[in-house]
Parts: C-alpha cells; structure tokens; sequence
C-alpha cells in the first residue's frame, strides 16, 4: 500500500493520521499542498524529519516548482518523483490511500 | 438610450482588510481575495493586505505552475505593490495600502521577508491584531 497526503500539514491533520495509521516502511507521497511538509526548517520538519526514517518518502516535483520550493529546499530523506514516477509508485506498490 | 450609472463615493474612505490565509492552488480561495483587492483598487479606498497561515505561501518567490496547468497569479500581486507605491506618492490621495505578513506564520514555515514577491511588513500577531480591530471592512480567504 502507498499513501499519498495532498493537504498542507499547517492546515490540517491529514500528515499526522497517516503517520499514525500508516505501516513502518510503506511508502508515502506529498503532493499538492501536501509537498509543503517537505520544505527544510518548518515547524513539521522534526516530524517529517522522523518519518523520513520509517518510510521511503517521495514528493511531487510539478507541485513543488509551481509553489516556489527549490529541490534544494526539499529535506533529505524525501525523493523528488514526477507524474510518471507517480505512476511507477502506484504500480509497484498496488493500493493507494489518499490522506485528503 | 442608455444612462450612465454613476457612483457617488466622494468623500467616503473606509479601511479594508484583506486576510489571506490559504494556500494558492490547493483551494480557489487565493485568486477570489486577489481578484477582490485589484477590483476595490479602483474606488480609492485603504487597504491593508494581510497574509497569515499557509497564506504567506501565495507570495513566495520562485512559483512557475507551467507543469500543473494552472494560473501563476504570483506576478499578479505586483500590481498590488504598484498601487501602494501611488498611494504613497500621490499627496492628493487619500489612501493608505500596507502589505503585511504576519511573523508566526513566517517564521513557523522557514520563510523570511527576503523570500516574497512584494516588499512586506513583517508584523508580530500583537501588533496585526491591533490592525485587524481598527479596520472597517474585513474580506477573508
């Protein structure tokens, strides 16, 4: 199963339900507002910075560049994917749950 | 025959405010205030811009939405920045613009005021909140 978060994590609660409710190791993709959890030195990075240990974690990169966040911006420990590796994703991983 | 509608608001200037606390493409939110603000551009009235939460967002340097399809309306809050310029200037008009960005939301999201589109005053929420209670009209998004 993957899990994707599309919401800002300033905003709402979708980051901190999927961690809870998400298996250590499975993959987990921000994209949309979601890619604001990735940014370097937020207020979340302690947090994000934790799940980037239990899970492969990737970000959207269209969603990224549209929003301003450099891809030297993005925290280590998240991979930067395009819509086609979106797609590779989906198709290794099988499931997805959307965290809206 | 058709008659020219006309508006009588001489004399009368109120303080708007407009508070942006989204993020700019996830909800249609940020266009609608923008699009409010550049249309009230027009009656000559005070405004003060104000951007706070994930709204701080909508300003942020670098935006090129060409790979999501969508609308960049970040260049568009230049203009916004000119109209403050003139109200500056212009000693014949009555009309205070500020663009402001509340520090909190700034600081918790690892931005700076070097990272904006528009030169912004970067206030405490103390001191905006004072700001925001002496307003007479207050548009949210």
């Amino acid at each position: 199963m993957i899990h994707t978060i599309n919401k800002s994590p300033f905003e709402r609660n979708s980051l901190d339900s999927c961690l809870r409710l998400s298996e250590k190791g499975s993959p987990i993709l921000l994209l949309e507002d979601g890619v604001y959890a990735a940014t370097k030195g937020t207020s979340v990075s302690g947090t994000v910075g934790t799940a980037t240990g239990e899970h492969p974690m990737f970000v959207m990169g269209p969603d990224l560049q549209a929003r301003g966040i450099a891809e030297d911006q993005v925290m280590d420990g998240i991979t930067v994917v395009d819509y086609g590796g979106f797609v590779d994703l989906v198709v290794e991983h099988g499931t997805v749950q959307s965290w809206l | 025959m058709s008659e020219e509608i006309e508006f009588d608001t001489a004399g009368i200037t109120k303080k708007f405010m407009y508070v942006n606390r989204k993020a700019p493409y996830g909800t249609i939110y940020a266009l609608e205030v923008l699009e409010a603000v550049l249309i009230s551009a027009a009656f000559e009235q005070h405004a003060a811009i104000v951007f706070i939460d994930d709204g701080v967002y909508q300003i942020k340097k670098g935006q090129d939405t060409a790979a999501i399809n969508m609308k960049n309306f970040s260049k568009t809050y230049g203009i916004i920045e000119m109209e403050k310029e003139d109200a500056d200037e212009d000693e014949d008009m009555d009309m205070v613009w500020r663009i402001i960005v509340e520090k909190e939301s700034m600081e918790a999201r690892g931005l700076s005021a070097d990272d904006f589109v528009v030169d912004v005053e970067v206030l405490p929420s103390a001191e905006l909140a004072k700001v925001m209670a002496e307003q007479d009209v207050v548009i949210s998004g």
